[in-house]
């Protein structure tokens, strides 16, 4: 085997470890799910009225919640993706305390094979809650215009910024010293949905916040994924949250990797 | 299997290793002896490739150290102090996980996997997880993935360490196969016996210092032979037999007088009769054959008696 077949072949196998970890427990992932479900019922049930009636006119047959409804619901599955980023932190940490992470580290393991896995096991953990979290919303009466291509590019983006926050959340975890640690540092990643155009339009916002809402990468992604669903524009929102995405994804990925390959160096355990 | 030179470590000011030199033979087992802290885990860690020392030059099994990590790890197992084992999974599916990293392929992987749960006794837990496995069998089950790979230098960081006396020597049992297919066996161990039962050689680490290396006879022969131990009721017969015998006494207020002697009937014999002759009152004598512990003990210049904190810390 070449050199690129054993980094595939050891990345499946780490895949594989991770795939067994959220089966065998998964209470996190349960959790980790639950939480975008509770605020999509929450801002809709509790808040939606009223936002829907804020949100000024809207289509003939809807009512202010039906409207509310479909303005937030990209933003729920952009806190789903946050949300899911979590339990990377949480499961690279527990890795990295555990005895097993040194033995991997004695053995001629592909370089990168651990984090892959990691990776790729939170990305398709994301993708189920990303499902899961959508067939509530269609159980609520979300309807979507949207083409399949549109939904492509819809789901495309979601991974892609998936992908980003997870490399992100993974580097955080390296970088805790603690389990608990790990698991406080990225909740930031689940307010920011809140101070976006997720929930409700930033224009709406005091001065400060606006700005802050609409600089953050958290609204790019947000108008483009509900542009692609609503079969609107996504006016000039597309580039900045693929340029985001892919920045993020490569600035935390040589960070994680640095991480890893330091903690290697020096722990005097 | 191993030749290291001039190795040295420190964490921050805490100087862990200093010019540590050592060679181990092939197809041996070779101990490293010491106290906890005396800096045999980072050595391990060091000939395991898992952290780089600040100075010295190391190859291991023909490969340099600083230059081919990649190509070592092809070669070595290891089997730590804290179990590294993959506490979310089963017993099969942990030794699976290293066929599949070994690239053993479906097969074959599954056939080793059986092998060696039959070897190790695990079959019947083979399908549990983890956090119904005893410690004897965690550390087994440990072993086991490091043998996946048919490793040619295994290194065992204090294997028995918190082990039952039955798994303790199930243990040893194990080892003493592994060799016996020619393996090489790297051990540090805090006991004694452990080290005098096992290793053809065994280097004695001290603050980060090789002390004393050699075979086990080689080492026990450092000690000039055993001793007695005489006991006295009061100083007076005391300095008394030590000037008879020609001996030092001891400083301060000990009762008690080391003559050097193997313990064999002539000298002790003649031994008696001599404080006989001079009619000097013994209230207790005993007979000490040198053990691994004398060596230690030598080397290090200290005494069970002067150290009682060592003492314990060296039996735990």
């Amino acid at each position: 085997m070449s050199a690129l077949a054993y980094t595939f072949s050891d990345s499946r196998t780490m895949l594989r470890r991770n795939l067994k970890h959220q089966l065998r427990y998964p209470s996190v992932t349960v959790m980790l799910v639950a939480m975008p479900i509770v605020f999509l019922l929450l801002f809709v049930y509790v808040f939606g009225g009223q936002l829907g009636a804020g949100l000024g006119s809207h289509p003939a047959g809807h009512s202010d919640r039906g409207a509310y409804l479909t303005y937030v619901v990209p933003g729920i599955l952009i806190m789903t993706v946050a949300s899911a980023a979590l339990g990377t932190a949480l499961s690279v940490a527990m890795d990295m305390t555990e005895g097993i992470i040194d033995r991997f580290r004695t053995m001629a393991i592909a370089r990168g094979a651990v984090l892959t896995g990691h990776v790729i096991g939170s990305l398709i953990q994301t993708l189920i809650g990303l499902a899961i979290v959508l067939a509530v919303a269609l159980g609520l009466g979300y309807r979507s215009s949207a083409s399949a291509l549109d939904w492509l590019g819809a789901v495309g983006l979601l991974a892609l910024f998936a992908f980003a926050l997870i490399w992100l959340s993974a580097a955080l975890g390296l970088a805790a010293k603690s389990v608990e640690t790990a698991s406080n540092t990225p909740l930031f990643l689940t307010l920011l949905p809140l101070f976006s155009s997720g929930f409700v339009p930033t224009a709406t916002m005091p001065d400060g916040l606006r700005q802050f809402a609409e600089y953050q990468p958290f609204t790019p992604v947000t108008q483009t994924v509900r542009g692609l669903l609503s079969g609107s524009s996504t006016s000039g929102h597309a580039l900045a949250a693929v340029a985001w995405s892919v920045g993020i994804a490569l600035v935390c990925y040589l960070w994680s990797v640095r991480l890893y390959d330091r903690r290697r160096a020096t722990d005097p355990k | 299997m191993i030749t290291a030179t001039g190795v040295c470590k420190s964490f921050g000011e805490h100087r862990v290793l200093d010019e540590v030199e050592l060679e181990v033979a092939e197809g041996r087992i070779f101990a490293l002896l010491g106290p906890n802290g005396a800096g045999k885990t980072t050595m391990v860690r060091i000939l395991s490739t898992l952290i780089a020392p600040d100075a010295g030059q190391i190859r291991v099994a023909g490969h340099d150290l600083s230059t081919d990590p990649h190509a070592i790890r092809g070669v070595i197992g290891v089997t730590g102090q804290f179990s590294a084992v993959d506490n979310l999974l089963t017993g099969a599916e942990n030794l699976r996980l290293m066929t599949d990293l070994r690239h053993l392929g479906r097969r074959a992987g599954a056939q080793r996997v059986r092998e060696l749960l039959e070897r190790f006794d695990l079959s019947g837990a083979a399908d549990k997880p983890l956090s119904t496995y005893s410690g004897g069998m965690r550390r087994r089950l440990d072993l086991a993935m490091t043998l996946v790979g048919n490793p040619r230098l295994i290194f065992l960081d204090e294997p028995t360490t918190g082990l039952d006396p039955r798994s303790r020597r199930t243990m040893w049992q194990i080892i003493g196969e592994l060799v016996a297919d020619g393996v090489t066996i790297f051990l540090t161990t805090q006991y004694l016996d452990e080290a005098d039962q096992l290793a053809d050689r065994i280097a004695v680490l001290d603050h980060g210092r090789i002390v004393a290396e050699g075979t086990p006879a080689e080492l026990k022969r450092r000690i000039p032979g055993g001793h007695i131990v005489l006991r006295f009721a009061d100083p007076a017969p005391l300095h008394e037999a030590a000037t008879l015998l020609d001996i030092t006494p001891p400083p301060g207020e000990q009762l008690t007088l080391q003559v050097p002697g193997d313990g064999s009937l002539g000298s002790l014999r003649q031994l008696i009769e001599r404080l006989d002759d001079a009619q000097v009152e013994v209230e207790d004598l005993s007979i000490h054959t040198p053990d691994l512990d004398d060596v230690f003990f030598a080397v290090t210049g200290r005494s069970t008696t002067a150290d009682p904190a060592l003492e314990e810390v060296v039996q735990r």
